[in-house]
C-alpha cells in the first residue's frame, strides 16, 4: 500500500498542476471562435498561458485545489477500508507537497484541518469490479463552480417544465443562465437524472469524469448533450462570464430509472479549470 | 490590444473618478487579500482602523485565498487567484465605506447594494482571471505582511501582497455602470427567449 500511496501523491500532483488534453483541445479551438480584440480572446489566451505556466513549474493551476473527489474501482479482494486510509494518507502527504490548499473546515469550531482530510473529505466512492485492475479516478472540484450547481425536482411551474426531456432542458438552461460568470465558465456540465436526490447528484458528478469527446450511447441523450451545448453557447455568457461565444466546452448526461412520482434532476457544473486523472494499478 | 491603464497604488478618487467599465488595467504596488471571513470580521467587529497592521484606505481589497509557501523568514505566493466575489455582498457596501477602499478585485462581480457602494465612495470593482492563478501569482513581487494568519488560517487571512503589472478590467464602474449586468441582461433574454421556443414545440 506505500507504494499505492505514493502513485496517489503523483496523482493529486498531476491533476493539481495540468489539465487533460481534451479540456486544453477545447479551449484551444474556442479561442479560434472568439473574436481577437474582445475580452473573451483575452481570457482564454490568459487561460492558456496559464495552463502551460502551471505544467512546466509544477504549481496549482488555480489557488482552489477544491474538495479532491475519487471514483474508485476496486477488484475483489482487495479491502476497501485499507485503500480509503491509503487515499486519506496519500491526501496529507500531497497537500504538504504539491502542495495543495488546505480546504477542510469543521463546520462546528470552523477551523481548517490543515491536511485536506476531515469527515467525509477527501470525497471518496468506492465500487467494486469484475476485472482485476483498480482504477482511480481523481477531480478536484473546485468551490466556485460547485457552489453554482442546482438541483431540481420536475415539473416546474416557472419554467413550463415538464416531466420529459424538454424539462431537463430547461432545468439546465436555467442553471446556466443563473450561474453566469460566478464558477469561471467555460464550463463543463454533468446532469444526473432520477428518483432520488443523493442518487442524482453522483450521477451528474460522475458524467465530469467523461471524455469531451465521448456522446451518450442513448441516442436521444446524446442529441441532447449536443444541443444543450449550442444553446448554453448562444446565451453570451462567454468566458469569464465578460460574454462571447463560448459559456460551455461539453454538457454530459446520465439516467437513472426514476419512480412514477419523482423526477430529479441534479446539474453538476466544473469551471474551466477541470482537473481530473486516473491511475490504474 | 489596447494598452492597459497603469494604477499605482494607493489610488485617489480622482485616479477612480476617470475609470470605466471596461478599462482594461495593471496595478503596482501594494493590496490587501480578504475573502469570507476577513468580511465577516471587518463587518461585524468593526476593528479600529489602528488595529488592523496594514492602510486600508486608498487600497485594493482583493477577494482570493492563495496557496502560499513560507520562503526563508516570509512567505511566497505559489498559486492566487481570485474567488467568487458575490459571496461577500452582503459585507461589501459597509467595507467600503467605513474603510475608504478604493478598489474591490475578484471575480463575477458584484450585487446593488455593492454597486451603489462604488458610486457613492469612489470605488470600483475589478475582475481579473478565474482560475489564472499561476499567471497573477507571477506578478506578486513580494509578500511584506499578514493578518490574522493565526485565527483565519493562510486562506482566510489577510495578506499583504506587493504586485507588479498585476492585470485586471473595470467591470463596475464609479458612474454605476457594470458590465456583468449587462451580460446578465442580454443572455436572460436570450434564456427566455430559449424556454418560449422549446415549450411552444412540445
Amino acid at each position: 500500500m506505500l507504494k499505492l500511496r505514493d502513485g496517489i501523491v503523483e496523482l493529486y500532483k498531476k491533476v493539481a498542476t495540468s489539465l487533460p488534453p481534451d479540456i486544453e483541445d477545447a479551449l484551444r479551438s474556442a479561442l479560434s471562435r472568439e473574436a481577437e480584440d474582445s475580452p473573451a480572446y483575452s481570457s482564454l489566451s490568459v487561460m492558456i498561458e496559464n495552463v502551460r505556466l502551471a505544467r512546466d513549474t509544477a504549481r496549482p493551476i488555480c489557488q482552489d485545489t477544491g474538495v479532491p473527489v475519487f471514483f474508485v474501482r476496486v477488484p475483489a479482494g482487495l479491502s476497501q477500508l485499507e485503500l480509503k486510509e491509503t487515499i486519506f494518507d496519500a491526501t496529507r502527504i500531497a497537500t504538504a507537497k504539491v502542495p495543495l490548499r488546505p480546504n477542510a473546515v469543521d463546520v462546528v469550531t470552523e477551523k481548517n484541518s490543515g491536511d485536506n482530510t476531515g469527515a467525509g473529505f477527501p470525497l471518496v466512492y468506492l465500487e467494486e469490479t469484475s476485472g482485476g485492475t483498480l482504477t482511480i479516478d481523481l477531480m478536484m472540484k473546485g468551490g466556485g463552480s460547485e457552489n453554482v450547481g442546482q438541483l431540481y425536482k420536475l415539473p416546474i411551474d416557472e419554467l413550463k417544465a415538464q416531466r420529459d426531456l424538454d424539462g431537463v432542458r430547461k432545468c439546465v438552461l436555467d442553471a446556466i443562465q443563473k450561474a453566469q460568470g460566478r464558477g469561471c465558465p467555460p464550463y463543463v456540465i454533468g446532469v444526473g437524472i432520477g428518483a432520488a436526490k443523493d442518487q442524482v447528484t453522483r450521477l451528474a458528478k460522475d458524467q465530469l469524469m467523461r471524455k469531451l469527446t465521448d456522446s451518450s450511447k442513448i441516442e436521444e441523450l446524446a442529441k441532447l448533450e449536443n444541443i444543450l451545448l449550442e444553446e448554453i453557447n448562444g446565451l453570451g455568457i462567454g468566458p469569464q462570464g465578460l460574454g462571447g461565444r463560448t459559456t460551455a466546452l461539453g454538457v454530459k448526461i446520465g439516467v437513472n430509472h426514476r419512480h412514477p412520482a419523482s423526477y430529479f434532476v441534479d446539474v453538476s457544473v466544473s469551471c474551466w479549470a477541470h482537473r481530473r486523472g486516473r491511475l490504474i494499478w | 490590444m489596447v494598452k492597459p491603464v497603469e494604477l499605482n497604488l494607493p489610488l485617489s478618487v480622482g485616479d477612480v473618478r476617470g475609470l470605466k467599465a471596461g478599462d482594461i488595467v495593471t496595478l503596482s504596488g501594494r493590496i490587501v487579500t480578504g475573502r469570507d471571513r476577513i468580511h465577516r470580521y471587518l463587518a461585524e467587529n468593526r476593528p479600529a482602523k489602528e488595529e488592523i497592521p496594514f492602510e486600508l484606505s486608498g487600497a485594493v481589497l482583493y477577494h482570493c485565498g492563495p496557496v502560499m509557501e513560507k520562503s526563508g523568514d516570509g512567505y511566497r505566493a505559489v498559486s492566487a487567484g481570485p474567488t467568487t466575489s458575490m459571496r461577500v455582498e452582503m459585507y461589501e457596501a459597509q467595507i467600503i465605506r467605513e474603510y475608504d477602499l478604493r478598489g474591490i478585485m475578484g471575480k463575477g462581480g458584484m450585487g446593488e447594494a455593492t454597486r451603489r457602494a462604488l458610486k457613492e465612495n469612489g470605488c470600483v470593482y475589478l475582475h481579473t482571471m478565474g482560475g489564472a492563478a499561476v499567471y497573477l501569482a507571477d506578478r506578486i513581487r513580494k509578500v511584506p505582511g499578514v493578518w490574522k494568519l493565526e485565527e483565519f488560517g493562510p486562506t482566510e487571512a489577510m495578506w499583504l501582497f506587493e504586485v507588479e503589472g498585476f492585470p485586471a478590467i473595470v467591470t463596475m464602474d464609479c458612474q454605476g455602470n457594470d458590465i456583468h449586468g449587462q451580460v446578465e441582461e442580454e443572455s436572460f433574454r436570450r434564456f427566455s427567449d430559449l424556454i418560449k421556443k422549446v415549450s411552444s414545440k412540445s
